[in-house]
């Protein structure tokens, strides 16, 4: 009944799992002990500690970076469901703090100002997993390729516009549809215009889906939304400004649970919608200065 | 049938279960639905997502999978399905709950530190969960585990901010426990009809455990 072998951390599989148990959840932005609790009771699978949401790093400018230790801490002593801190772009020193202190996920996040214009984190070399956004499926690929154990797609956060989030889960669910259809010619072809390492292509291809869990973020603001990014194809969503941004935060961080869960039921989706209170209030993208558009960030 | 999150964008032609083959629900309010569907399969069983309490009239048995389960508790509670679950297992229904279904199982569940959570729970195991008792993330594990009942060797199995079985009842059986510094740690029991692991038999590929709880689902089954 007892065992001998030894244990093992850090692999691949269990990175991986905790995406798994992610799945069909909502992953809530939060700068305060307070709002995580918020967050959890309203039924979130994890909170993203951050100094700032994505809407507040727009109104300051500056150079966005990693969050104070004492901060994140403060939010993984509130909450008992995993926590997630984001690291710049390429600073892997940032990351090596995050997994020292314990987080259970790190988000290698363009929201940040990226500290590398060539190089993400070599992220096989950690044994806290990593999750990396994405704008299409080379893009995925070549994080997967690196370590990543989880992607999001990017849209454009906060901005509470859902039409970024939107083009980039079609570009990446509509790659993998595409690769399915390829003979093994074409699939090495592709893997070339794609960017993206032979071997994943390849899985993608015969599998039909990503090697690992896909979730969606930059923009969502409302059940519909979440709920429009569930019927794309999308295993999860993070919501970052639209939450806590919004006029009742309580209430819509439940609704948007809801609606993820029965992303499929109109009616549940009509339920959850009514009187939530304002939505935040949302930036057109061509409102938006070049340099401002994150999703851009990342290589 | 809508997509389970996780599933394949281009679905493949799955094989039809055998005639006679036992239907067992998968609780798909949040967590890894998908990985226990796919192993109910390989272990012979149909299987079919719960998301409504009329989804549970038709199942011979089901399946609570992992996730977070203040998460699948909050939703089951919301949505009317706490009680319907209950109600069904006290009557005999067969049930496996792995990680978070494990600790939605039992009486009670502690934070880490040892202190009383107080989250919704279907509390229908005679047992006491501590929740994430083996550490965060980052001591998330893998390891090659004897279970009481199962042949053939080691069950692998992958451990993700595990609970473990605090406390059981005289009426649980004690199926495996895992070595830790300060002894040993219960994680995976049974009461009845009733099975609970504290790690993801859906995660390894290794039907053997789903099989052993599909054989369960056909003895009640054939028993009534």
């Amino acid at each position: 009944m007892t065992e001998s072998k030894p244990t093992v951390t850090g692999t691949a599989r269990v990175k991986r799992g905790l995406a798994d148990m992610l799945k069909g959840g909502v992953i809530m932005d939060v700068v305060t002990a307070e709002q995580a609790k918020i967050a959890e009771e309203a039924g979130a699978v994890a909170v993203m500690a951050l100094e700032r949401v994505p809407a507040d790093i727009r109104r300051d400018g500056g150079v966005a970076r990693m969050s104070d230790p004492d901060m994140i801490e403060s939010i993984m002593a509130a909450v008992s469901i995993p926590v997630m801190a984001k690291a710049r772009i390429g600073h892997f020193v940032e990351a090596q703090v995050l997994q020292a202190i314990g987080v259970d996920y790190v988000d290698e996040s363009e929201v940040l100002t990226p500290a590398d214009e060539a190089h993400h984190v070599d992220k096989h070399a950690f044994t806290v997993p990593f999750v990396c956004g994405a704008t299409n499926l080379g893009e995925a690929l070549r994080r997967i390729g690196e370590g990543a154990a989880m992607i999001r797609s990017k849209g454009e956060a906060g901005t509470g516009n859902v039409v970024e989030a939107t083009r980039h889960m079609r570009a990446i669910v509509g790659g993998i549809r595409r690769l399915t259809r390829l003979s093994d010619e074409e699939v090495y072809a592709e893997a070339k215009e794609l960017q993206a390492p032979l071997d994943l292509v390849l899985e993608v291809a015969s599998a039909g889906r990503l090697p690992v869990v896909l979730f969606t973020a930059g923009g969502i603001a409302t059940p519909a939304d979440a709920a429009l990014m569930m019927q794309l194809g999308a295993d999860g969503v993070f919501v970052g400004s639209g939450i806590f941004k919004s006029g009742d935060p309580a209430r819509r961080a439940r609704a948007i649970v809801e609606a993820t869960t029965y992303f499929n039921d109109p009616d549940v989706i009509a339920k959850v919608s009514r009187n939530l209170g304002e939505a935040m209030t949302g930036i057109n993208l061509e409102d938006l200065p070049a340099a401002q558009h994150y999703a851009q960030r990342g290589w | 049938m809508q997509r389970i999150p996780g599933e394949a964008f281009t679905p493949a032609a799955g094989e039809a279960a055998a005639d006679g083959a036992p239907l067992v629900g998968v609780l798909a309010l949040q967590g890894d639905v998908l990985e226990h569907v796919s192993m109910l399969r390989k272990a012979g069983a149909e299987a079919v997502v719960v998301k409504r309490p009329e989804d549970l009239d038709a199942v011979d048995g089901l399946v609570i999978p992992g996730g977070e389960s203040t998460t699948i508790g909050k939703l089951a509670e919301m949505y009317g399905l706490l009680d319907p679950l209950r109600k069904s297992i006290d009557e005999g229904l067969p049930v496996l709950g792995t990680c978070a279904g494990a600790i939605l199982l039992s009486r009670k569940t502690l934070f880490a530190d040892g202190t009383p959570a107080d989250q919704p729970l279907v509390a229908v195991l005679d047992a006491v969960t501590r929740r994430n008792a083996f550490g965060r993330q980052v001591a998330s594990f893998e390891h090659d585990l004897e279970v009481a009942g199962i042949d053939g060797g080691p069950v692998h199995a992958v451990f993700i901010r595990a609970p473990w079985f605090e406390e059981v009842g005289s009426a649980v059986t004690v199926l495996a426990a895992v070595g830790t510094p300060d002894g040993k740690r219960t994680v995976v029991v049974r009461q009845g009809a009733v099975m609970a692991a504290a790690f993801h038999p859906e995660l390894s590929g290794d039907a053997r455990l789903h099989a052993a709880f599909v054989k369960m689902v056909n003895e009640v089954r054939g028993g009534q």
